[in-house]
């Protein structure tokens, strides 16, 4: 199973609103968050070396989630299931709908990306690990699978470099950038993607309440970047240093 | 690799189910394909191909299927078989046709006003006459709107004849023009001028905006449109007749090779083929040049401008709802034909451009930069002072009016909306008369599948329009400022004042673009002031705002015909002028390692403008088609 997002594509330019709301998204290009991509690929190499028999593509969201989609059975899902939910939801909101819909689907993996590139939460998959508790293995770059010891070895990018983990089956795998390169949708695939079933659920369905503990107050632009001053001397700059930016 | 699909009502497009008739790919399905309509366009070579395994092959670039093996072909070399099925021999001497095709009743290249129109048109005619065709919609852009870019103030009049309720349906066309100023400009001064439009009963609208409804009318209609894809390649039969498209390869390295994730492009066939590309379209070009369509009718050549825009929020006091401002003169020469524009749409925003003639003599004219210049004019910087730029663009498009349109029918389809160039200059419009040219169209089209007429109606219909009647009025303005700018404003108030129309001469146009350029010692370099930042930018801050974006790992969509012209022809003769009319500085003379000047093509910076295929003096850059989903994100424009 795999579970991607609907976010604002990553080469638009984005304005916040006037409100301070948050970010346009009005008319703006939506596409799949870059690393729900990366995971769906992973999911569809494993299923065409024949380790899984089918991939489940998962989105939650408003009804424009089903966009997103479609683009994911183009790429060669076979079936998907979209949440309805009409508002923005928060990571352990969708971690719980997460585990409602493991339950009754039942995956031997579940693949994310490591975050959205519209919160940068990076809080989903390992969320959804903890409420199921299983293993899980974040920002991996190599995922290798054995269906006979029902293991996955994962390499992960750390700071320090490289960890290798081994996974205990059914486990939760979020995906960094150099995983895969994802596959482009043909357009024979677009037009059989049509036909493909998604299913609904709606929030009362799964029986998750959506209440957030978060509330976003104010979103802002980062203040512009003031030119930078050239001195002529240490002394000036010790006199800046110590009237000026009061840092000595 | 995003794809935009979008998905409206279903309601008829399933019905048409049974025209695609895909077997679907599974491994080892043995579907065989779902309708036998599209098969009659084939009736000379029935396709005896037996059981099928995958997808059925249709070749291009004639050959006959007369001999068929039986073969499984491992595709790519992926680790994985991608399409195992027949492969025909093909007696044919032509380059590889390895690819999937599928099939459709009328092929429509580009999701623009035209060829939405006629996609739409197609679709009514079809419930109109209870028959059934199967239309596609390729579109090069990410997603239906991405790469059109427009003034606009928009004339009803096609829309009308096209979808009489858009205002119920809620088309994005609610600023009706409220007001209409025409100044000529000095470098401080601004002298008003009669307007010579007629803009009552027009709106202020973003034409991206509008597109992506019209696109949403026709996937309701059932069109199927495809954005992300797009077409690189005609297809031919072996009677030289053009029976569809072939889209681009995707997952190309820059040096050629196959990367990871290579997919091979499409063949989409159609019995009809309409080109919708708009200004400069590279197939319409291509197909011009092969089937002779401006020597058929006698026509000139086309002349272009380009146009520069940007779409501003400025403060609410400032903000008037359907202002509509026309400027001419400073900042370009009396020897320069072009102008501003100023639009005010609604939500405090605010549309303005300068359209620049490329038939300019200077080579060190900089269109990017004189539209900088323009917004620090004293009658339009207030307006802009205080607010944001929400988004830029830049494109070509059409000048040559009457003189220039091509005979607009080849075989097997027709060339529709600024492809053609329909664009009426004295109005500025050409959004409905390319509406209008695609509807015809549509209508001649469905005769031609439906009712067994010919593409041959197109063109007279076209005469027998508004849109001829339009273009011949309309005729004389622009060539008149060949004879520069001030008996241009004569000629023109002659002719819209007192011949009112009826002139008994047709003025021609002058050299075309490319050949207008003067030799660089000719003329000094212009000295251009530094960006502010708050009204004035640098080129790459602009081209932020566009949202234009390539896959850098592919090959330059820009071709050089000749790699050695840059350096010896166009640096030495003309001091590199491509390094200045890019409105995305794709092309730039760097130094290299024996300090020698080198072109540098930038190709991702690519804004799909058209403006160097049109202006390298030795017409030594071709513009090709990139990767599908490549090129700017307008929203706005």
């Amino acid at each position: 199973m795999v579970a991607v997002k609907r976010v604002v594509d990553y080469a638009v330019k984005i304005r916040v609103k006037p409100d301070k709301s948050g970010v346009e998204t009005q008319n703006v290009k939506m596409s799949m968050n870059p690393f729900c991509e990366i995971a769906l690929e992973e999911a569809l190499k494993i299923k065409e070396s024949g380790l899984a028999k089918e991939v489940v593509a998962v989105s939650m969201g408003p009804s424009n989630c089903v966009d997103t989609l479609r683009t994911g059975l183009a790429m060669g899902a076979d079936r998907a299931i979209h949440v309805e939910a009409s508002r923005d939801l928060v990571p352990l909101t969708v971690a719980k709908l997460l585990k409602k819909l493991v339950e009754i689907e039942n995956p031997g993996l579940l693949i994310l990306g490591k975050q959205a590139i519209d919160d940068d939460c990076n809080q989903t998959g390992q969320m959804i690990a903890g409420l199921l508790g299983w293993p899980q293995g974040t920002f991996a770059s190599k995922v290798v699978l054995d269906k006979e010891k029902q293991v996955a070895t994962v390499d992960r990018e750390v700071d320090g470099g490289l960890e290798t983990l081994c996974l205990d089956l059914p486990a939760v795998i979020t995906t960094d950038l150099r995983l895969n390169q994802p596959r482009y949708a043909t357009l024979p695939n677009i037009m059989k993607a049509k036909s493909k079933p998604i299913k609904k659920f709606t929030l009362e369905e799964l029986n998750v309440e959506i209440k957030s503990d978060l509330e976003v107050v104010q979103v802002t632009e980062p203040p512009k970047r003031k030119a930078g001053v050239i001195l002529s001397s240490v002394d000036e700059l010790i006199d800046k240093l110590k009237n000026e930016a009061h840092v000595i | 690799m995003h794809r935009f699909l979008s998905i409206s009502s279903k309601s008829a497009s399933l019905k048409n189910r049974k025209q695609l008739h895909l077997p679907f790919l599974s491994p080892v399905s043995s579907a065989t394909p779902e309708g036998q309509s599209c098969f009659h366009y084939f009736n000379q070579k029935p396709p005896s191909l037996g059981t099928r395994l995958g997808f059925d092959r249709v070749f291009s670039s004639g050959c006959f299927p007369n001999r068929v093996n039986l073969r499984e072909r491992e595709r790519y070399g992926n680790g994985f078989s991608r399409l195992k099925g027949f492969v025909g021999e093909i007696r044919s001497y032509s380059s590889e046709t390895d690819r999937d095709s599928i099939e459709y009743d009328v092929v429509i290249v580009g999701a623009g006003p035209a060829g939405l129109a006629a996609a739409i048109r197609l679709k009514q005619l079809c419930q109109e006459k209870n028959a059934d065709l199967s239309v596609c919609v390729v579109e090069k852009g990410a997603e239906v709107g991405a790469h059109i870019l427009s003034g606009n103030v928009f004339e009803p009049r096609a829309l009308n004849e096209l979808l009489p309720q858009w205002k119920d349906e809620e088309a994005p066309i609610n600023v009706p023009v409220s007001s209409d100023k025409f100044l000529f400009l000095t470098k401080d001064r601004a002298i008003s001028l009669p307007s010579p439009f007629d803009n009552e009963g027009n709106y202020v609208i973003s034409l991206s905006q509008l597109v992506r409804w019209m696109g949403a009318k026709a996937e309701e209609l059932g069109v199927e449109i495809y954005p992300g894809f797009s077409a690189s390649e005609i297809l031919y039969d072996e009677d030289n007749k053009v029976v569809g498209i072939g889209t681009n390869d995707m997952g190309v390295a820059k040096d050629g090779s196959k990367k990871e994730n290579f997919q091979r492009g499409v063949a989409l066939k159609g019995r009809v083929t309409l080109l919708a590309e708009g200004c400069r379209g590279s197939l319409s070009q291509k197909l011009m040049k092969e089937y002779k369509l401006r020597e058929k009718v006698q026509a000139q050549h086309q002349t272009y401008a380009l146009g520069i825009k940007e779409v501003w929020e400025i403060d609410e006091n400032k903000h008037k709802p359907g202002a509509v401002l026309h400027t001419l003169g400073w900042p370009l020469d009396s020897k320069t034909y072009g102008g501003s524009f100023l639009y005010h749409m609604k939500d405090r925003q605010i549309s303005i451009g300068l359209v620049v003639a490329l038939n300019y003599h200077n080579p060190f004219l900089n269109p990017y930069e004189e539209f900088q210049k323009l917004k620090h004019h004293p009658s339009i910087k207030p307006l802009l002072e205080g607010g944001t730029v929400l988004q830029y663009g830049a494109r070509t498009l059409n000048e040559g009016g009457f003189q220039s349109v091509p005979y607009p029918v080849f075989p097997g389809g027709a060339i529709i909306g600024c492809s053609a160039g329909f664009l009426n200059v004295p109005k500025i419009k050409g959004t409905h008369t390319a509406m209008k040219s695609g509807m015809l169209a549509a209508e001649a089209t469905f005769g031609t599948l439906h009712e067994g007429s010919n593409m041959e109606a197109y063109w007279d219909a076209l005469r027998n329009s508004w849109v001829w009647e339009e273009l011949h009025r309309a005729r004389n303005y622009r060539p008149a400022f060949e004879y520069g700018l001030f008996p241009g404003l004569a000629l023109s108030a002659l002719e819209h004042y007192v011949l009112k129309g009826k002139s008994p001469f047709t003025l021609k146009h002058g050299k075309p673009d490319h050949e207008a350029t003067d030799v660089a010692k000719l003329h000094s370099p212009i000295e251009y002031p530094k960006p502010d930042g708050l009204l004035s930018f640098d080129v790459p801050t602009s081209l932020h705002r566009s949202n234009t974006n390539h896959n850098h790992d592919q090959p330059a969509h820009l071709r050089l015909r000749d790699p050695n012209i840059p350096e010896t022809i166009n640096l030495s003769e003309y001091a590199g002028p491509e390094s200045r009319y890019c409105p995305a500085r794709v092309y730039e003379y760097i130094p290299d390692e024996k300090n020698q000047l080198k072109l540098q093509i930038n190709a991702q910076n690519c804004l799909h403008c058209k403006a160097c295929d049109i202006k390298d003096p030795k017409q030594n850059i071709e513009w090709t088609v990139p990767e599908g989903g490549g090129g700017p994100g307008y929203s706005v424009m």
